[in-house]
């Protein structure tokens, strides 16, 4: 942590939230608060989970950074842009929970797609396609479609499509939602080593706890209705290289899963009872 | 081994259901001594498309080349124009009541009209014809196909800040194709069969439908059916050709994940 700070002192923070509600307005002026007073940090290079039960507005805070929707009050801020320049100008990538590939296009043809949109060199693209398929081990599918991938496949092609551009900054919204278990974990150890490798920060929405804990220096956990940050949980677990398969036996993963756990679970139990008496 | 045999069943059983029935119709005519000017049996009729084979296919070239350049221009134009109604939002609402009006017009019923046109020696008012039957399925299918895109590849889009015309190009027209290509194998049916018709008309001499009539009026009925033989088997060139396109096209299209 006192690191991450350091850092944040020197350079400008990858990511600056500052008093962002979002309120949706319905049909009949109905009106949802799905975040309210959401004040977050991100260092350059600093891996956050975004954590907490449907409907706490970690997804609705994701398309907020990413200029897909925008806040209701409250300012964003990426690298020091506002959100919408930094969409103009690039400075993130972003995967979602569905892989989102072109099915007419080869696994090539989609990870060049961002760099082709803004205007990159055939050769160019070229080389950074091949670069990327080795980072994710799918050298072998260059020329496959996206109908011949198995789900997880898909989902590593969607991630070298989000770093095509060597974006500072990933967003990634539940990004490994759709896959079985197995699979899952291989990918988080993928993408500990893939995020290492680039030095990008991340800010990562699930709502699977070890998963955040696995993957995060700190873990956000948020409550719904209205969506708040309920507390900032900073995880050591050490460097990337540290964080292998053995970690998930770890002690100290399992005292920081129960730590989130704690904090998920922390205003619920009264009214889930109320529930439960009924 | 399991595929191939599936597809052999799917070809042998439609072909040994029209052999069957062919059969059947010859045994009816020789059974009931049916007379050849009330419909001729299915070997007559064969064997006057035999012996004219040449004839006919000369007839099938004419109707089919009227249909085809009525398929690609009534085709171009009906995806150029879906595309610039799908883009800009005025033009699809001022041309939504013309195409629905011009959905219901018989569109062969314009075809004497147009010979008094383009004169009467000429091709064109045929071709026209079936390029406005093309369009109208064409434009339709593409309009409801380019309205398609999933919500993540409009986000992705957005994302990466395309324009208006990068995200057609891209995304929207190549997500279409399907029902692009769906409009096309409806509308190469009916171009055939709109090319056929507006021969009834008037028009130069040579198609198959200008024989068709030619030939029932003059009493020669078997050599009629072997015309209509003739315009059945364009008709069906036609659809498959479209078809095999279609399904080469968008053999990656499988509902993705």
């Amino acid at each position: 942590m006192s690191e991450a700070s350091a850092a944040s002192a020197v350079e400008v923070a990858a990511l600056q939230v500052t008093g962002v509600d979002k309120i949706f307005t319905g049909k009949k002026k109905a009106t949802i608060t799905a975040l309210e007073k959401i004040e977050l940090t991100v260092a350059p290079g600093e891996f956050v989970s975004l954590i907490g039960p449907s409907g706490c507005g970690k997804s609705t805070l994701l398309r907020l950074i990413a200029d897909l929707d925008t806040p209701t009050t409250g300012t964003i801020s990426v690298f020091g842009k506002t959100a919408r320049q930094a969409r103009i100008d690039q400075e993130y990538g972003i995967a979602f929970q569905q892989a989102g590939l072109l099915p007419w296009r080869t696994v090539t043809a989609n990870i060049e797609l961002p760099l082709e949109l803004h205007g990159v060199g055939a050769a160019a693209r070229k080389a950074r396609s091949a670069e990327l398929l080795s980072l994710v081990g799918l050298s072998d599918f260059a020329e496959s479609y996206p109908d011949q991938l198995s789900g997880g496949m898909q989902q590593r092609v969607a991630i070298a499509r989000s770093l095509a551009e060597s974006p500072r900054l990933l967003l990634m919204d539940e990004p490994f939602g759709a896959l079985d278990e197995m699979t899952r974990e291989r990918m988080q150890t993928e993408l500990v080593r893939v995020t290492a490798e680039t030095g990008a920060a991340v800010v990562f929405v699930t709502h699977s706890i070890p998963e955040a804990v696995y993957l995060s220096n700190r873990v956000v956990v948020m409550s719904p209705r209205p969506g708040r940050i309920r507390d900032i949980l900073t995880v050591s677990l050490g460097s990337a290289s540290e964080r292998t398969e053995q970690l998930r036996e770890n002690e100290a993963f399992f005292e920081n899963v129960s730590k989130v756990r704690e904090l998920l679970h922390g205003e619920a139990p009264v009214g889930i009872r109320g529930v439960e008496t009924r | 081994m399991n595929a191939s045999a599936g597809r052999l069943r799917t070809v042998l059983a439609p072909v040994l259901l029209g052999v069957a029935a062919l059969a059947l119709w010859q045994l009816l005519i020789v059974a009931f001594e049916i007379k050849p000017f009330i419909v001729p049996g299915p070997l007559a009729i064969g064997e006057q498309f035999g012996s004219n084979f040449d004839t006919v296919l000369a007839g099938a070239l004419v109707t089919g080349g009227n249909a085809l350049v009525g398929l690609v221009i009534g085709g171009v134009l009906g995806i150029l124009f879906a595309i610039i109604s799908a883009l800009i939002r005025v033009i699809d609402e001022l041309s939504a009541a013309v195409i629905a009006a011009l959905a219901v017009v018989p569109i062969v019923a314009l075809a004497p009209v147009l010979y008094t046109m383009f004169g009467a020696g000429a091709e064109t008012a045929r071709q026209l014809v079936a390029a406005i039957a093309v369009f109208i399925p064409v434009y339709i299918n593409t309009l409801r196909g380019l309205r398609q895109v999933r919500p993540v590849h409009r986000d992705l889009m957005h994302v990466y800040a395309a324009s208006a015309w990068q995200t057609t190009r891209t995304v929207t027209v190549p997500g279409a194709l399907p029902f692009i290509f769906t409009g096309l194998r409806i509308a190469s049916s009916l171009a055939v069969i709109s090319a056929l018709i507006a021969e009834y008309f008037g028009g130069p001499v040579g198609g198959l439908g200008k024989s068709i009539t030619s030939a029932a009026s003059s009493s020669n009925y078997q050599l009629a059916w072997a015309y209509v033989l003739g315009a059945i088997l364009v008709g069906l060139l036609f659809y498959c050709v479209t078809l095999g396109i279609e399904t080469f096209a968008t053999r990656h299209y499988k509902p993705s994940r």
